[in-house]
């Protein structure tokens, strides 16, 4: 099915950014099973990085390759593997939470039952409300929720805990451990570096 | 296939839950095209003659209104990015999502466009020309649309910008169409304009999505 095994391999990134470079040089290689947590101050390029790594944006220097190809060429199947979660929730607020949900899951061909996903987010009783009419910590919850129902290899994940409540957080902790175990890979951009550090296997500093 | 469908439908639900928005386009249509009685003389004679040249303007125009919010929103709430992420090929998406905004913007012109001719007094024999004409031509407008959205996606007063791109690019859809209009009420023969907005439509069907989900990609970056 596929060449190579799955990792994510970046090769001497160079990033600029209006006119300042941000990092240079940058080389990781993440096999299947682990996370790295990336850490920095504000502008330091985070963003930007996870941007790279998806392939939507594009390094000033060297490349990031997925399963050995380029992450920007890459072949429906493997880009089915990997999930972005960037800033923004990717959500539509004239649907309901549900309907966001089957949206991403019809996107990725997936047709599992919902409900225990809706539990677990806490979501249950607002399921066929109007993402509109939620509090922002419940379109993160949803947002993150739409991330798991692609059934991704590749987690990249920008600032997941933002306007999370500490249950939340913990909650997306544990989908990280979890997503590591069953042979998940993660990179995950925060802030709050106390509440993943446990699930870590590396951490980049910028 | 499936993607395709799941998008025009999304697509499609949505325009239908903003529906405030939705009928604006077609009421700036009817609008703009019955100021022009009102301004200049409504003689029967005189309002056949300008008749045809009024209602394609103003469905020009109207296309305009319609385009703003066809990448703008996604691209604000962020579902573009989980588009462009997608496995599938974003031409396709796009094309979906053109499809959709030609079904809520173009098809009710299409609907409304013999009633301003009648109210225009054009010749009953005209109106099937006419009304090919028109569905011929939205389409491309939508296309157009397409293109102009997503060229200006990232800028914030996008919208005026959309005007000035468009509107020359439009250009060649006022000339055909009004031909063909004209030909029709003079009863003479319409094919060749009809025959040329056709071929137009194939082009900008064909080649306007890869464009615009290009346009899309680097302005996301």
């Amino acid at each position: 099915m596929f060449n190579e095994a799955a990792s994510l391999k970046t090769k001497s990134l160079e990033v600029w950014r209006g006119g300042l470079c941000l990092f240079e040089g940058l080389d990781f290689t993440l096999e299947s099973g682990q996370v790295a947590i990336v850490s920095g101050a504000n502008g330091c390029g985070k963003t930007t990085l996870l941007r790279i790594l998806s392939g939507m944006n594009q390094a000033a220097g060297g490349y990031v390759t997925w399963r050995g190809e380029k992450i920007h060429r890459l072949n429906a199947e493997s880009q089915a593997e990997i999930a972005y979660q960037g800033h923004l929730d990717g959500l539509k607020k004239e649907f309901t939470v549900l309907e966001n949900l089957r949206f991403y899951q019809a996107m990725s061909n997936q047709k599992k039952p919902l409900e225990s996903l809706l539990e677990e987010l806490r979501l249950g009783p607002y399921q066929n409300r109007q993402v509109r009419y939620l509090s922002a910590g419940q379109r993160r919850r949803a947002a993150l929720g739409c991330m798991r129902v692609k059934t991704a290899k590749l987690w990249l994940l920008d600032e997941p805990l933002t306007n999370l409540d500490t249950k939340g957080a913990s909650l997306i902790s544990s989908w990280i451990s979890e997503h590591a175990k069953s042979g998940g890979i993660a990179v995950v951009a925060t802030h709050q570096r106390e509440s993943l550090i446990q699930t870590a296997t590396i951490e980049i500093e910028l | 296939m499936d993607i395709f469908i799941l998008i025009l439908l999304r697509d499609l639900r949505l325009s239908f839950r903003r529906w405030n928005e939705l009928a604006m386009p077609l009421l700036f249509f009817i609008i703009i095209a019955s100021l022009f009685p009102l301004a200049s003389s409504p003689e029967i004679s005189q309002l056949r003659d300008y008749g045809g040249a009024v209602i394609w303007i103003s469905a020009l125009l109207s296309s305009l209104l319609a385009l703003d919010g066809l990448f703008r929103v996604d691209a604000q709430d962020g579902s573009m990015e989980q588009l462009i992420l997608s496995p599938t090929p974003l031409g396709v998406i796009v094309l979906a999502k053109i499809i959709a905004h030609w079904i809520v913007s173009g098809v009710p012109l299409v609907i409304a466009s013999p009633l301003l001719a009648l109210s225009f007094y054009l010749p009953l024999e005209a109106l099937p020309v006419f009304i090919l004409a028109i569905a011929l031509a939205t389409p491309i407008l939508s296309v157009l649309a397409a293109i102009g959205a997503a060229l200006t996606v990232s800028l914030r007063g996008g919208g005026a910008l959309i005007g000035l791109l468009m509107l020359p690019m439009m250009v060649p859809v006022l000339i055909f169409g009004t031909w063909a209009t004209d030909a029709a009420v003079q009863g003479e023969n319409p094919i060749g304009a009809l025959l040329l907005l056709a071929s137009l439509a194939i082009l900008s069907i064909s080649l306007g999505p890869l464009a615009a989900a290009g346009a899309v990609k680097v302005a996301m970056e």
